[in-house]
């Protein structure tokens, strides 16, 4: 195991350095520049260029690319230019803010799509499987951001959730981890807990839509598949009762590929919280990458592609692992 | 071994294999299609967008780039007047007719679309087909290359490369959203000739001493084009829908003389939704309709190529 | 952070110790409550804010979100009226110039001291002036913007940008006389002295925490902890906490201040998307913000929100680059295009209640501005005519746009440049747009390169003086508009050396005369920004300067 892991991360090397070359390369080729961004309305051409002397950026770009990968393989990215912070600090900061989204957004996903899933299946072709059919069709075709404002208009006061943000302003909570519902339980500050949730509810179902979706079809797919196979009439031949069949068989073979859509469906939800963060101003780091591209924020903007390439890399390994857990004969090679 | 990938891989696999069979399994095909149901829902919607969009400039009752009731818009005081007689869904911030360029939208949100995905086509067929016409190690080096490409999640490929083009315009636009298409289309199109070496039609063209360029192109190439076509249908739906999330995150074409729905939605959904939020419901409802038709014509297209649901 | 994380932990020690000492509970109950009640009114105002701030030493900024911060902390030497222009005295009662304008004797007021404790005298003026004059280093030279704007050079010129320094020296008279000399009189003294950037901080607190030192980062600074959270002055708040990760910056009351704050606390929070902002703002959780919508002011109006809409210190144009398309330096189109564009129309549609048709490159607000100017109505038949005069019936122009940005000049950058390119194509005109990210390259192309035929820009109003705006734009040769024309120039430089007043004013009239007959550009408007606060709050003033001080702020 420990063997295969150092392999992947090794293969990964490669790949985020081409990809650090690119993006580098890219950025620098741009208009404007650092300087444009880090000063404001009132500075003049000349004091951009000015800047730009002082920041080095009129040395040739393969200078400038060694000097940048230099400072990053020590972890050094640079200030942002928006916020005059370390970006790789404020990618910790943000990052817990992401990963709550994400995953109350994956666990929603997962706790009404197999479900559902299921249900499509056994009554495949029956009114349930039909009406939940179009359902996650039109999941899928719902744009994320449009979505996200049509809840906050119209779900967000009949429900008394709040539309925005992660904290109401008169909780006064304990940061630790920044994780708001970890740190509310390790300070038993309850308020705060149940008040993190509450901030959640809307972003979390507005970014489950897709994945939502997706998920149940998976399972659809892939209970009705194992119904089709052998053993099942096997076991149905031995004589077992049906529950124990569908305990037992189905729903452990069915989950499988639903582990592997569930990694997939992570890299979509990357994409998908740069959506909802900022719709539902949810500090986290899609946040940071809609701030950051709207600003031209490039020391951000490199640091934060180059994270995401490797939180990528990270969830394949992870899947990977959980395949060989769940099922044995794809042990890992 | 990458689960995540091969899984990635998996539906383009199966539908490349389905190429084995030649035309006639496609003339099979499209005839089961015609008993279900969704192909048929999907077929129409599809159609009835392809109408609108082509004879858009005909079916417009107006001129979607005059300004008619300029003079009645004051945003200063919240004001976009609503339907009036010759005006039937209103008019926009512009005092410009709503529908007429709700109509018009249509083809340009089809023209972003298709030329997306057909970009997207275009360079994954070449990749693919160069890695499958070689084959060793040209092969291995590009596939590498595909599937790179295709283990990132694909919105966020599309916001990063439309975030690092100088100037956004529609083209950039168009360009952002068809990378996502060529790793598919490229594995495609290697899987499909792939699947057709071994071939009936493949090993008696190659007996028969015809060169494999002829083959390539006269047998392989039309061969591969149904996979291709079910392909592209599923990703044009993507394609509309990821175009329109790069206008929200104002990485779209900003020229806003453009009627296009994502653009629409993404400014009326930005500014209106609490004054006239139908700017934004309604192109948001066209988004969603096309692209549901489109899903479920290229979802039962994909099922009815499946060689498992022959039979 | 480090401070709600105490109050965490008193309030955890509380639960804690309830079972075994009821009695102090209460007694820590109660002197909390004391403390809400006591100063001022109290209470707590958060405040929306559209970016991040960098950091909040205002002399290395030059953002209107650093400065809405600092200027609730730091004062000024002078500042201007509450909702006005005009100056009045803040730290100095009284100020006045030599006839030549090259020497201010500043009166200071007295028995003012910063947050740390130290005295504010004059030697704490000439200290801060000093610092700004003797600031070492390219980094932190090169991003002291109004420094440069306004003092042009420094004692030792380190960056490419630096020009002869138009401050000489500091004299400390007696401990509430400062005597600033300078080399050559300007006609932006006095009101450059309420420029946020020069504020006045405590020479102590500077020296304690090395305020100074802007060392390299990557593409990027990273300053001095002075800047980040030691900021000191004598406002009428001081800085608590800046949590980044909420994006909060917390003020509390300064209670060594002059004049305290009548709130408790004051807290700016981070919001970019204006959407959120509204929907903050509905919901309580900010009782304020800055810029909404103008199509939101109705319904905020409605939940009964006060929408205070700014007198208009901002002006929109239109450029046009003259070394571009060969026929614009033909008057003729330039007065075509002005005749072209229905400027009532755009203004009326897409601006925000209070806006007004720019006449002139200045506000009506500023010294300097006429009525009598040459002005150019929407008159599309009178445009085609002149253009055909011109022979320049066929003209296909470049139109550059920013996208990603808004400005208090121009909220909607892509509604401006499709009003505007419609009513051109109109009269004739193929417009082909260009448009480029504000940051990515718009300003470079615009001004560094001018790339364009015409372009969108605007300018805020720094301070009350003409040359602020009108100098800016065409005091001498410049790419954005790619004329030569050495008699405005001259016009613009007598005018800026005028003595301040009566003098000073005509002077600007007659430039903003010629400038109206040259046409080197547009004016399109001059729009009022908006800032909105909710039901309770009472002591806002909207400034036309967004020079919005809380310190009067209650919530009622």
């Amino acid at each position: 195991m420990l063997r295969f892991l150092v392999r992947r991360v090794l293969q990964a090397i490669p790949t985020l350095l081409i990809l650090s070359i690119l993006v580098f390369a890219w950025l620098r080729s741009l208009p404007g520049g650092p300087a444009a961004a880090l000063l404001g309305d009132k500075a003049t051409p000349e004091k951009i260029a000015s800047l730009n002397h002082v920041l080095g950026l009129d040395q040739p770009i393969i200078l400038q690319y060694f000097k940048f990968l230099g400072r990053a393989v020590t972890g050094d990215f640079g200030n942002s230019l928006v916020s005059a912070q370390p970006v790789m600090g404020e990618i910790g900061t943000f990052l817990p803010a992401t990963i709550e989204l994400g995953l109350s957004a994956m666990i929603i996903a997962i706790v009404l799509g197999v479900p559902f899933g299921y249900l499509a299946a056994r009554y495949r072709g029956g009114v349930p499987d039909n009406i939940i059919i179009v359902l996650t069709l039109v999941g899928v075709a719902v744009p994320v951001f449009f979505l996200g404002y049509t809840m906050q208009d119209l779900l967000a006061a009949p429900l008394g959730l709040p539309s925005q943000g992660r904290q109401a302003p008169g909780i006064d909570a304990t940061s630790i981890t920044n994780f708001a519902i970890l740190d509310g339980i390790m300070t038993s500050e309850w308020d705060a807990v149940w008040d993190a949730i509450k901030h959640l509810i809307l972003p979390a179902f507005a970014l489950a839509t897709i994945p939502l979706a997706v998920i149940t079809r998976i399972t659809r797919a892939s209970v009705l598949d194992v119904f089709n196979e052998d053993f099942l009439r096997t076991a149905n031949s031995k004589g077992l009762t049906q529950s124990v069949i569908r305990r037992r068989h189905v729903l452990r073979n069915a989950l499988l590929p639903v582990v592997t859509t569930i990694g997939l469906q992570t890299g979509a939800l990357l994409g998908g919280a740069v959506l909802t963060e900022r719709v539902f101003n949810f500090r986290g780091l899609g946040f940071l990458l809609a701030e950051g591209i709207e600003r031209r924020d490039y020391p951000r903007l490199q640091a934060l592609l180059l994270f995401g390439a490797l939180v990528y890399v990270l969830v394949n390994m992870l899947v990977d692992i959980s395949y060989g857990i769940i099922d044995p004969r794809v042990r890992v090679r | 071994m990458n689960t995540l990938l091969a899984k990635k891989k998996e539906p383009i696999d199966k539908l490349a294999a389905a190429s084995a069979g030649g035309r006639s399994l496609g003339a099979e095909a499209l005839r089961r299609m015609l008993r279900s149901p969704v192909a048929i829902t999907g077929g129409v919607i599809t159609l009835l967008f392809l109408l609108l969009a082509i004879f858009a400039p005909l079916l417009a009752p107006k001129d979607p780039q005059i300004r008619y009731l300029q003079d009645q818009v004051e945003l200063g005081k919240g004001v976009i007047p609503g339907p009036s007689p010759g005006f039937p869904l209103g008019v926009d911030d512009f005092g410009r007719d709503f529908l007429s360029r709700l109509i018009v939208g249509a083809q340009q949100t089809l023209l972003v679309g298709v030329l997306a995905t057909v970009i997207g086509v275009l360079i994954g067929v070449l990749i693919g087909g160069i890695a499958g016409a070689f084959g060793g190690w040209v092969d291995t080096v590009l596939m590498r290359l595909v599937d790179v490409l295709l283990s990132f999640p694909s919105l966020l490929l599309a916001i990063s490369i439309a975030a690092l083009f100088a100037k956004p315009s529609q083209w950039t636009v168009i360009l952002a959203v068809s990378i996502i298409g060529v790793p598919i289309f490229a594995r495609l199109l290697r899987g499909s000739m792939l699947a057709q070496r071994e071939a009936d039609h493949v090993l008696a063209a190659t007996s028969l001493g015809v060169k494999r360029g002829t083959i390539v192109f006269r047998h392989m190439l039309p061969n591969s084009l149904g996979p291709v076509i079910v392909q592209a249908t599923l990703t044009l739906a993507t394609a509309i829908l990821e175009a329109a999330a790069l206008s929200f995150l104002g990485l779209g074409d900003p020229d806003p003389t453009r009627a296009e729905w994502g653009l629409m939605l993404g400014n009326a959904s930005r500014q209106f939704l609490d004054i006239r939020p139908e700017l934004a419901y309604y192109p948001a409802i066209a988004i969603i309709v096309v692209a549901l038709g489109f899903t479920l014509l290229g979802e039962s297209l994909r099922e009815a190529l499946d060689p498992k649901n022959r039979r | 952070m480090q401070q709600l994380r105490l109050t965490r932990t008193r309030r955890a020690a509380l639960i804690g110790l309830a079972g075994v000492l009821a009695v102090s509970l209460t007694a820590c109950a109660e002197s909390k409550r004391d403390e809400a009640g006591g100063g001022g009114t109290g209470g707590t105002m958060v405040f929306g804010d559209t970016g991040n701030p960098k950091m909040f030493d205002p002399v290395f900024n030059d953002d209107g979100e650093t400065f809405r911060i600092t200027r609730q902390m730091l004062d000024t030497l002078i500042q201007n009226k509450q909702g006005t222009a005009e100056l009045e005295p803040s730290l100095a009662t009284k100020w006045e110039s030599s006839n030549d304008g090259k020497t201010w004797t500043f009166t200071l007021k007295q028995g003012v001291k910063f947050s740390d404790g130290t005295d504010f005298n004059a030697d704490a003026v000439c200290y801060n002036f000093n610092r700004w004059y003797n600031m070492k280093g390219a980094a932190a030279q090169s991003q002291m913007i109004y420094y440069g704007d306004v003092f042009e050079g420094f004692a030792n010129n380190e960056g490419d940008a630096g020009g002869d320094p138009v401050y000489k020296n500091c004299e400390a008279k007696d401990p509430s006389t400062a005597v600033i000399n300078l080399n050559k009189a300007k006609g932006a003294f006095p009101a450059a002295f309420t420029l946020p950037s020069f504020a006045m901080q405590s020479p102590t607190a500077m020296k304690q925490h090395d305020a100074d030192k802007v060392t390299q980062s990557g593409d990027s600074f990273t300053y001095s902890d002075y800047a980040y959270k030691f900021v000191t002055g004598t406002g009428p708040f001081k800085f608590d906490s800046w949590d980044q990760g909420k994006g909060e910056i917390t003020l509390v009351r300064n209670d060594s201040s002059y004049a305290p704050a009548k709130l408790d606390k004051l807290v700016f929070k981070v919001i970019p998307d204006e959407n959120a902002r509204k929907q903050a703002l509905k919901a309580g959780d900010i009782q304020g913000y800055d810029f909404p919508a103008p199509a939101d002011y109705g319904l905020l109006r409605n939940e009964g929100e006060q929408v205070l809409i700014r007198p208009s210190f901002n002006v929109l144009y239109l450029g046009i680059n003259q070394s571009g398309n060969p026929k614009l330096k033909d008057v003729r189109v330039r007065q075509a295009l002005a005749y072209g564009i229905n400027r009532e129309q755009f203004v009326k549609s897409k601006l925000a209640e209070g806006s007004e048709v720019a006449t002139e490159f200045v506000p009506k607000a500023i010294s300097g501005y006429t009525d009598d100017v040459t002005k150019y109505p929407y008159d599309p038949a009178k445009a085609k005519q002149l253009l055909a005069e011109a022979g320049a019936s066929n003209l296909t122009l470049k139109f550059y746009y920013p996208t990603e940005v808004t400005r208090p000049y121009m909220p909607n950058p892509a509604d401006t440049f499709t009003s505007i390119s419609e009513d051109l194509k109109n009269i004739g005109i193929t417009i082909q747009p260009v448009a480029e990210p504000w940051n990515g390259g718009y300003k470079d192309d615009v001004q560094k390169f001018g790339k364009q035929d015409l372009h969108l820009l605007g300018w805020t109003g720094d301070y009350n003086d003409a040359g602020n705006f009108v100098g800016t734009f065409f005091g001498r040769e410049k790419k954005e508009f790619g004329f030569n024309n050495p008699e405005l120039f001259n016009a613009l430089a007598a005018a800026d050396a005028s003595p301040a007043g009566d003098a000073h004013a005509k002077a600007y009239q007659g430039v903003n005369k010629q400038i109206m007959d040259y046409l080197p550009a547009i004016p399109i408007a001059y729009p009022t920004p908006a800032i909105v606060v909710g039901p309770k709050i009472k002591g806002v003033v909207a400034s036309p300067l967004t020079d919005e001080r809380f310190n009067n702020v209650t919530i009622g």
